[in-house]
């Protein structure tokens, strides 16, 4: 049992905080390079962002741990588990959760651009876990670098000691061996006691076709090998461990995870609902007394309508929200009909890009086309009677006269930005319904400006206004900050006449018009022409605000000669015919999938 | 089993240079081996007579390319062959496609002494502007003379092409050269539109947007108004495409728009026959090569009962007659028309495209004017979903 003690005095867990961009996956191949987890031949670049899809976006989805063998300067030999969290505001628990299973973490700095509003707010996130911080000034090689000032806002910003702090470049291989040195002298030993029952923190949780769950742990007490029964303490289901192992980051299978290991632990689990993120799993024949503090059921924040385009593909759907489900404990389905759509399902996410992720593997992935409906937050509705409903779906919204008040989702927004930029966000902001709160400077450059936002406007197209009113410059983090009342109405739109469902929205009401006119007039542009005259309106109620027409089709006829090619002439209509089967019918109006998006995506000026 | 067919098409792929809109089988005439090419075709025409003996040929129209790039004696050897495999009626429909620009009095004359009759000019448009900015070698002077010297050597039945929807055409253009055409008071006019096809220079034009074409809303004008101005002037208009005095309809197209059998000749040819399509090999060589041996078929393949039922509601309805349920009878023994598309017609008149008129003993099918003008919703309407 020494021999465990011993070991576990070697062991560092760290993972790294970095912005998107400031070099967080290039850092972490160095440290695997340097550590030989791969020889230089076998790195692939950027080894921890996995999938097609992290590497196109530049951000990390999958968490993954990898464990590597350091030789100090002190001549002993430690065993580091770095920890890859996502970086993104919709994964914030996740992110809590990679942070919980460390002792340390690296905070990775841009040496040019400085802080950044994600990784404050990960930084925070590192603090509550009682993380030891190693500040790390990346890109040391840029002309554009300015390490003093960048010390001086960690310093300021943080409260951190930046004096340590190591400069490097992870592109130019400068300065790894310093962070190597620092995680081993800084980050301190997990604790935990060998010999008590077994206690291994949920990090995260991946599906494998042939092994079933792969479920990836921190062991904070006890230890876990193959053979052993395991509950999981907040399902309460049980499994026998068929195999633990860990990443170097190659899999690799091990007798056994002891205390402050970072692993992986395979068990026939063929349900990622039993494997949550945050929860415990325990000795089932010597269970712990309780779980690992910190646990919750996280819960959507936004909700959105996943059809197919072509029915017949709905149970693969089904299947394919089943499967990613199994490594995403955040997203939440269930099924729903539209009459405009027909049958499909209504899919909860933590934010945005999460449900642009899973929009994009569910079609990538799976190869199943879909069309997506506006998304919606929660809205929480008091009727007349007392009865409060919470309503994620324009179609459920109760009628007017039964309501008698309505509250949205409101998000504390900070937004880091180049002075000169100021303006413009706060214009942004205002014409998102955001409410002032402060504004502060971070240096004579930088500011923070900090709003209260209605979560539906950041649904709509705020990231990409953002974006493009301060030339990509701002940093953005939102946390949610609860319900307030608004005035708000259900708009629905008509298309001949025929009101259709999915393109109901909820808006405040003095912009109802506006967006009203919006909608119409971009659904005028995507709706080709039919046979007839289509009105294309925005209601309120019974109340038209707005109206479009798409003008009826004039001509279609091939007045060509093709002689005898009659089969040439077959095929010109047939292709006519398959474009249509491509578009929803909705009444005797074929609408194309991308109207279905227009009330999403939408110019407001 | 269909009869034998008793129309005939041959195509001459060859032209002095090609079309900016074009994309038909056809090639630059310079350096092509033409006399290789008439002697493979006389070999596919041996080849397809011994298959299908016919026994009287109705009409024949000789299409292309151009096929007046021919010279004199090789339009005599050409026509010859012709004559000597098919045998033709006396009261045949024998047409040519000649362009304006191609067309000298020795031409004409070789073309009336080996048999043709009706001649199919390619004029487009009465605009020396609108036919270069279309790739077209002939200028308007050349319609003239070519007309006079058909005049002069005894044809009379005689038709011109004209296109609308043209980049920079207005309707008052296409108005001029309407004017222009019905000035010249022939039997017979077609009017066809502009379509883009892939594999042309519009195509590539039109796909980096260099050409500008009128819009839906003018090409729907310019159409209205060229069946006005031709029907005013006593012409019937018997196709989506096409004009004539009574008695001048083209009875060869009117083949394929019945449904009925037609050999096809030459490469990239299609043919018709025993129920059965076929498009033969493009480009010359391969097909000089191919006729050495056997026929020179590209794909061949057997239109089922339910594919000929389609085809026949799809090309019927392109004249303006319409179909009849007796004539459906005739090629389909076993079913009515009213069995097999009465649901489909009834939806088609519902929405004011389509007609039904009780005629004697037989019930005509037709497409309103509002079902012309969207003819191809209404053909698409006919065809099975896959």
């Amino acid at each position: 049992m020494t021999d465990v003690r011993e070991r576990q005095k070697k062991i560092r867990n760290f993972s790294i905080i970095a912005h998107i961009d400031h070099g967080k996956s290039t850092l972490a191949d160095r440290i695997i390079e340097l550590t030989g987890g791969l020889s230089s031949r076998e790195m692939q670049t950027q080894v921890l962002d996995k999938m097609d899809l992290e590497r196109e976006r530049g951000i990390t989805i999958k968490l993954q741990s990898v464990r590597l063998t350091y030789r100090a300067k002190d001549g002993e030999e430690y065993l580091l588990n770095l920890i890859d969290t996502p970086g993104h505001v919709d994964f914030t628990y996740e992110v809590s959760r990679s942070l919980a299973a460390c002792e340390g973490a690296l905070l990775v700095v841009d040496a040019a651009q400085g802080i950044e509003a994600q990784t404050l707010a990960n930084v925070y996130l590192a603090l509550d876990n009682n993380l030891e911080i190693i500040p790390v000034l990346n890109k040391i090689d840029l002309p554009s670098a300015e390490p003093d000032r960048v010390k001086q806002e960690i310093e300021d910003v943080i409260g951190l000691d930046a004096s340590e702090a190591v400069h490097a470049s992870a592109k130019a291989g400068i300065g790894i061996e310093d962070i190597l040195e620092q995680v081993v002298a800084n980050v301190p030993a997990p604790e935990g006691d060998p010999e008590a029952p077994l206690q291994a923190l949920i990090f995260d949780s991946h599906y494998d076709p042939y092994k079933g769950v792969i479920v990836y742990v921190r062991v904070v007490n006890g230890s876990i090998k193959a053979g052993q029964n395991i509950r999981f303490m907040a399902t309460n289901a049980e499994f026998e461990v068929i195999e633990v192992g860990c990443f170097t980051p190659k899999a690799v299978i091990v007798d056994e995870l002891r205390v402050g290991d970072v692993g992986f632990v395979v068990a026939g689990i063929k349900n990622v609902k039993d494997t949550r993120v945050g929860d415990t799993i325990t000795d089932a024949d010597r269970p712990a007394g309780e779980g690992l503090p910190g646990y919750r059921r996280i819960n959507p924040m936004v909700y959105c309508g996943l059809y197919p385009i072509d029915s017949q593909d709905y149970n693969d759907l089904r299947e394919a929200l089943e499967k990613l489900e199994l490594n995403d404990a955040s997203l939440r389905y269930e099924p729903e009909s539209s009459t405009a759509l027909g049958f499909g399902f209504r899919c909860g996410f933590l934010g945005l890009l999460h449900m642009e992720v899973i929009q994009e593997r569910i079609e990538r992935e799976f190869n199943i086309p879909l069309i997506t409906t506006a998304p919606s937050v929660i809205y929480r509705v008091t009727l007349t009677n007392g009865n409060v409903l919470e309503i994620d779906n324009p179609s459920n919204y109760p009628d007017s006269s039964k309501l008698d008040f309505v509250e949205e989702p409101f998000v504390k927004a900070s937004i880091i930005v180049p002075n000169d930029y100021v303006g413009s966000v706060m214009e942004l902001c205002q014409n998102k319904r955001g409410e002032f709160i402060n504004m502060e400077y971070l240096d004579e450059n930088r500011v923070t400006i900090t709003y209260n936002l209605p979560l539906a406007e950041i649904v709509y197209d705020f990231f990409d206004q953002l974006k493009s009113s301060t030339k990509g410059y701002a940093s953005f983090d939102y946390e949610l900050i609860g319900y307030r009342k608004s005035n708000l109405v259900k708009m629905d739109i008509m298309l001949n006449g025929e009101q259709v469902d999915a393109l109901s929205v909820i808006v405040h009401r003095d912009r109802a018009h506006h967006r009203g006119r919006i909608i119409c007039e971009k659904l005028r542009g995507l709706i080709p022409r039919q046979m007839f005259e289509v009105p294309v309106q925005a209601s309120i109620g019974t109340k038209i605000i707005a109206r479009e027409t798409v003008k009826a089709m004039r001509k279609n006829v091939l007045a060509k000669c093709y002689g005898g090619d009659i089969s040439r002439k077959r095929k010109l209509l047939e292709k006519q015919k398959e474009g249509k089967k491509r578009m929803k019918q909705v009444g005797n109006v074929e609408v194309p999938q991308e109207a279905f998006m227009a009330v999403l995506k939408i110019d407001e000026d | 089993m269909q009869p034998i067919p008793e129309a005939l098409y041959i195509h001459i792929p060859f032209c002095t240079n090609k079309c900016h809109y074009c994309d038909f089988t056809s090639y630059i005439l310079k350096g092509q081996p033409v006399d290789e090419y008439l002697d493979a075709l006389e070999l596919e025409m041996r080849l397809t007579t011994e298959q299908w003996k016919p026994k009287q040929i109705k009409t024949v129209f000789v299409g292309g390319g151009t096929p007046t790039v021919l010279t004199p004696p090789q339009m005599e050897k050409f026509l010859s062959s012709v004559r000597r495999w098919f045998p033709l009626a006396d009261d045949v429909e024998f047409s040519m496609e000649a362009n304006p620009g191609t067309t000298d009095r020795d031409k004409l004359q070789a073309m009336k002494d080996g048999g043709v009759n009706r001649i199919s000019f390619g004029v487009q448009s009465f605009d020396n502007e609108l036919l270069k900015r279309i790739g077209r070698i002939h200028e308007v002077d050349d319609v003239y003379r070519s007309l006079e010297n058909a005049r002069a050597v005894g044809f009379t039945n005689m038709s011109i092409d004209l296109m609308f929807g043209l980049p920079g055409q207005t309707v008052e253009l296409l108005d001029e050269s309407v004017q222009k055409a019905l000035e010249l008071d022939l039997p017979h006019y077609s009017l066809y539109s502009l379509k883009i096809e892939e594999n042309t220079l519009f195509h590539r034009l039109y796909e980096r947007n260099e050409l500008v074409l009128p819009p839906e809303e003018d090409e729907y004008k310019m159409y209205l108004h060229l069946i006005d101005r031709i029907t005013e002037a006593g012409y019937k208009h018997y196709e989506i495409s096409n004009f004539a005095k009574p008695g001048y309809e083209s009875r060869h197209n009117s083949t394929y728009w019945r449904n009925e059998p037609y050999y096809g000749l030459g490469t990239g040819a299609h043919g018709y026959v025993n129920r059965q399509r076929h498009m033969n090999i493009k480009g010359v060589q391969p097909y000089i090569d191919a006729c050495k041996s056997k026929l020179p078929r590209l794909e061949q393949y057997d239109i089922s009962e339910q594919e000929a039922k389609e085809d026949f509601m799809m090309v019927g309805l392109r004249l303006l007659d319409g179909v009849t349920a007796s004539r459906y009878s005739e090629q389909f023994p076993q079913s009515t028309l009213e069995a097999d598309f009465g649901e489909m017609i009834e939806r088609q008149i519902k929405q004011g495209l389509m007609e039904r008129i009780p005629a004697d003993q037989d019930t005509i099918y037709r497409l309103t004017k509002q079902g012309l003008l969207l003819g191809n919703e209404v053909f698409a309407a006919f065809l099975a979903d896959e």
